[in-house]
């Protein structure tokens, strides 16, 4: 623990503290462009240059370890005269658009050089001008901008796993480029528009569109994989322009996937903004009192076992017990929140979250991958297995399912069931493997999940985990992926058919056969088929995507980011998502439609406030550890492998993955021209 | 370099197709041999001076690859390294690669005179350009050490020293009469 004194306040640091996170622990302010918390030390801009006493010259602090007694000046004569001289030599070079540069109000280099430049420079000689690189249809460059501070490069490297971009040549010709000139790839691209300290790589889909101050800023949650990703949503008017990351060390650290940053111009197109009814084969707008009046002159009169309710995976929680709890006093059994059509034992919380918690992945030292593309299911959670792998010592990652590159090393054990059979009886030589781990883990895709022999494989995962010794005090290795944003809140609240009642596969059936009188359809937009004319089906949503186009009664709703909602994460953190924007024209709030809706049915909810509602889900829901955080859940044990696990298990099935495209997974992502694009310039080549 | 952007490497035609030849494999496995395990990397820089010397001087997008593959680096690493050394070709180059020093004791001794000689013996226009006939690239280089015999001109791997515009002359003449084989420097 040496202890030194910056700027004369004394401060103790751990070992190999850089004298930058010295001075930042105790808020002294040193400037930087090349240091990023989050990547590793490149030392090459200089601008964090302070005065340590007894060291002739100034010293780079973000690559200098603290030592015992040393005396570090941040504010002297020196330092000032070295950070002019730094300043100076990196706007030798850059052009001084700002006044056309995106990063402009934002950036790195415009604020340093206000604060830490010398006011003027002497250069008038020619400046070097370097070609713009096509980084495809997500990252503008003006290469020109560029202040080498390597921090995309070690960003790829490092945290991405998949290393890009390189620097090329040196010196004044030294330039940042992909290997031959081919689109950055990968599904974090969109973060080196955050990392790059100047306006080199700016975001291409909202180019020139507003400055960093007229933003309107939002703390919201991402509900477009069930990771929870921290974000802020920049809003101007009534619309959101931009999707930014919000730093939450626990799920996210300070990145997020492309899906997740572009699809926000999906937001404004398709919507529906007014209820509709159809009439014939046309859906022709209503108000809403027609739009209500029609479902109540239907609902009443049939049996409560002849409705169903699907719910969609971007629902909030709060929409969700709505519904619920409005089906629960109608008396219809037939609801289901696994529009993929899962039909695994949901009893036990811990047997369909992931209780490592995504930030747990870290202590793992063995994990098995079951059926899943961590990359595009959830990339966050694969960004944090690279980073453990990354970390070193021993991190043997199995996968059983298709291959997929994860940008880490892996094992492939088998395609399908039969390997996750042999493993659970000891049978597979990776079971030694995990049974002599420390801290062993499996991720369960939601993909397997899905078949119809999904039950069976769930209990045979189980089964891996506790024959693998996975299982044990402090540490729970058993996690399920979730793929849908409302898919742990859904199953926490008890969204699932009541003894007797369908499922999804049920009612889909149902409706396509026309035994079904109704089908509510909230936000469910995966499922497909040709409904029955017998049935009625309502479609309750923010977009005319699969499930509007099916319906008979259309009632709009409010997209993620013009509502106040709460989502369960994969891990069963609960976690609030506050309103950026209003819904679009007649479209409403979703918990109040369902309020509303109740009122037509003469069965009214018993809350007429958001604030009440959500007393009385807390009140339901099985969130002790309060909101923003995971606690452990206990586990039932059961009582080992035996031959039901197996049982209707299609054995030789190989696992398949569930996701065709990782730029579009639902109505807003299917809607963003951006992401369109992306899909047209390489998602066919995509591994 | 100039104009060109260093990224922008164009293979002339096709890449052809790079291996070690059987005893520049051994030399290879060699010097990776010098370095401890998993320290492979270590031996980028003579490796990829092995396959530039095979492959006629310069360092095709295939024998990047090749090295990057013999190592097991990404070409990427191998490219950002291969790109940093200016005597590691990217582009091909002519038979005779005369580099000229410019710094300042052999620019002080005439190397500016061998300069223009050059490029107007070859007509070669721009610096690291190759003649027509793809017999010689022309380069200007930093001091390549022997001052004392300045001003000194590199062809392949030879030192050409105390030349004078007239010498030179006939050197290049020599060169392109005669074929591959560099004549004995003059002491």
């Amino acid at each position: 623990m040496p202890k030194l004194t910056i700027d004369g306040q004394a401060v103790d640091v751990p070992e190999g503290t850089s004298i930058l996170q010295a001075c930042e622990q105790l808020g002294v302010e040193i400037p930087r462009f090349c240091y990023h918390d989050k990547l590793s030390v490149a030392g090459s801009c200089r601008m964090c240059l302070v005065e340590v006493d007894k060291v002739p010259k100034p010293v780079a602090s973000c690559a200098q370890p603290c030592a015992e007694g040393m005396v570090v000046r941040t504010d002297s004569p020196l330092v000032r005269h070295a950070r002019h001289g730094v300043m100076e030599l990196l706007l030798i070079n850059h052009p001084l658009d700002c006044p056309i540069c995106d990063q402009g109000g934002e950036c790195d280099l415009q604020d340093q050089a206000v604060a830490y430049g010398s006011g003027q420079g002497r250069y008038l000689e020619s400046k070097r001008a370097v070609p713009d690189k096509a980084f495809g249809p997500l990252i503008k460059t003006a290469m020109t901008r560029c202040i080498h501070c390597t921090r995309c490069i070690r960003f790829l490297e490092e945290i991405a796993g998949s290393p890009e971009l390189g620097a090329f040549a040196r010196g004044e010709h030294m330039e940042i480029d992909t290997y031959n000139g081919q689109p950055i790839r990968s599904e974090l691209s969109g973060n080196l528009v955050d990392v790059c300290p100047v306006g080199a790589l700016t975001s291409k889909p909202s180019a020139f569109t507003a400055r960093s101050w007229e933003y309107r800023k939002t703390d919201s949650v991402d509900v477009l994989d069930a990771v929870g990703c921290a974000i802020r949503v920049d809003s101007r008017g009534n619309e959101v322009l931009r999707v930014l990351p919000r730093l939450h060390e626990d799920v996210n650290e300070i990145w997020i996937n492309d899906r997740t940053r572009y699809a926000c111009d999906g937001l404004r197109y398709g919507r529906l903004d007014t209820p509709y009814a159809r009439q014939g084969d046309r859906l022709v707008p209503v108000s809403w009192t027609e739009a209500l009046d029609l479902i109540a002159q239907r609902l009443p009169s049939v049996a409560p076992e002849q409705v169903g309710v699907l719910a969609g995976d971007l629902v909030d929680t709060e929409t969700l017990f709505a519904v619920r709890t409005l089906m629960r006093t109608l008396g219809v059994p037939n609801l289901d929140c696994r529009q993929d059509g899962a039909t695994y034992d949901v009893a036990d919380r811990a047997h369909y979250i992931m209780n490592t918690t995504i930030a747990g992945i870290e202590h793992a030292d063995a994990v098995l991958l079951i059926g899943t593309n961590p990359r595009h299911e959830a990339t966050l959670v694969n960004a944090r297995l690279n980073k453990r792998a990354r970390r070193g010592g021993a991190f043997p990652v199995g996968i059983i399912g298709p291959a997929v590159d994860l940008g880490y090393p892996t094992i492939p054990l088998g395609t399908g069931p039969e390997t996750l059979l042999a493993l659970a009886e000891g049978r597979h030589p990776f079971a030694d493997i995990l049974r002599s781990a420390e801290t062993p883990m499996l991720i369960l895709g939601s993909g397997p999940l899905a078949r119809p022999d999904g039950a069976a494989i769930h209990a045979l995962a189980r089964a891996v985990a506790e024959s693998c010794d996975m299982i044990r005090p402090g540490w729970n290795g058993f996690n399920v992926l979730q793929r849908a944003a409302s898919r742990v809140g859904g199953l926490d609240l008890g969204f699932v058919p009541e003894p007797g009642g369908l499922g999804t596969r049920g009612l889909v059936e149902a409706a396509t056969q026309g035994t079904l009188a109704a089908l509510y359809l909230v936000g469910a937009d995966e499922v497909s088929f040709v409904p029955s004319r017998r049935t009625l089906i309502i479609y309750q949503g923010h977009h005319g995507d699969k499930g509007a186009s099916l319906a008979d009664v259309i009632l709009p709703g409010a997209a993620y980011t013009e509502k106040s909602g709460t989502y369960v994460n994969t891990e069963g953190r609960v976690q609030k998502a506050e309103r950026a924007v209003f819904p679009p024209g007649e479209a409403r709030e979703d918990w109040a439609i369902v309020r509303a809706l109740s009122d037509a049915l003469g069965r009214p909810l018993p809350f007429d406030t958001l604030d009440a509602l959500r007393a009385m889900m807390w009140r339901e829901g099985p969130w002790d550890q309060g909101l923003g955080l995971c606690s452990p859940v206990p586990w039932t044990q059961a009582s080992g492998y035996d031959a039901r696990c197996v049982e209707g298990t299609r054995v030789h099935e190989p696992f398949t993955l569930p996701l065709p495209s990782f730029y579009q997974t639902d109505p807003i992502s299917r809607a963003s021209p951006t992401l369109a694009r992306c899909v047209a310039e390489w998602e066919g080549a995509r591994g | 370099m100039t104009g060109e952007s260093p990224s922008a490497w164009h293979p002339q035609g096709a890449p052809p197709d790079f291996r070690f030849t059987a005893e520049n494999e051994t030399l290879a496995r060699g010097i990776v041999g010098r370095y401890p395990a998993g320290r492979s990397a270590s031996a980028l820089l003579p490796l990829l001076d092995l396959a530039q010397r095979q492959n006629g001087r310069w360092l095709s997008p295939a024998a990047l690859a090749y090295v990057a593959d013999f190592l097991g680096l990404s070409p990427l690493k191998v490219r950002e390294v291969a790109s940093f050394y200016t005597m590691f070709n990217l582009e091909p180059v002519g038979r005779y690669e005369v580099q000229v020093c410019r710094t300042t004791p052999c620019c002080l001794c005439g190397a500016e005179d061998l300069w223009k000689t050059c490029r107007a013996k070859l007509n070669v226009e721009e610096d690291g350009g190759t003649t027509r006939d793809g017999l010689f690239s022309l380069k200007e280089v930093e001091c390549l050490g022997a001052c004392v015999n300045a001003p000194v001109v590199q062809i392949n791997d030879l030192y050409y020293e105390n030349l004078t515009p007239e010498t030179l002359n006939t050197l290049l003449d020599t060169l392109a009469a005669t074929g591959p084989a560099l004549p004995k420097p003059e002491r």
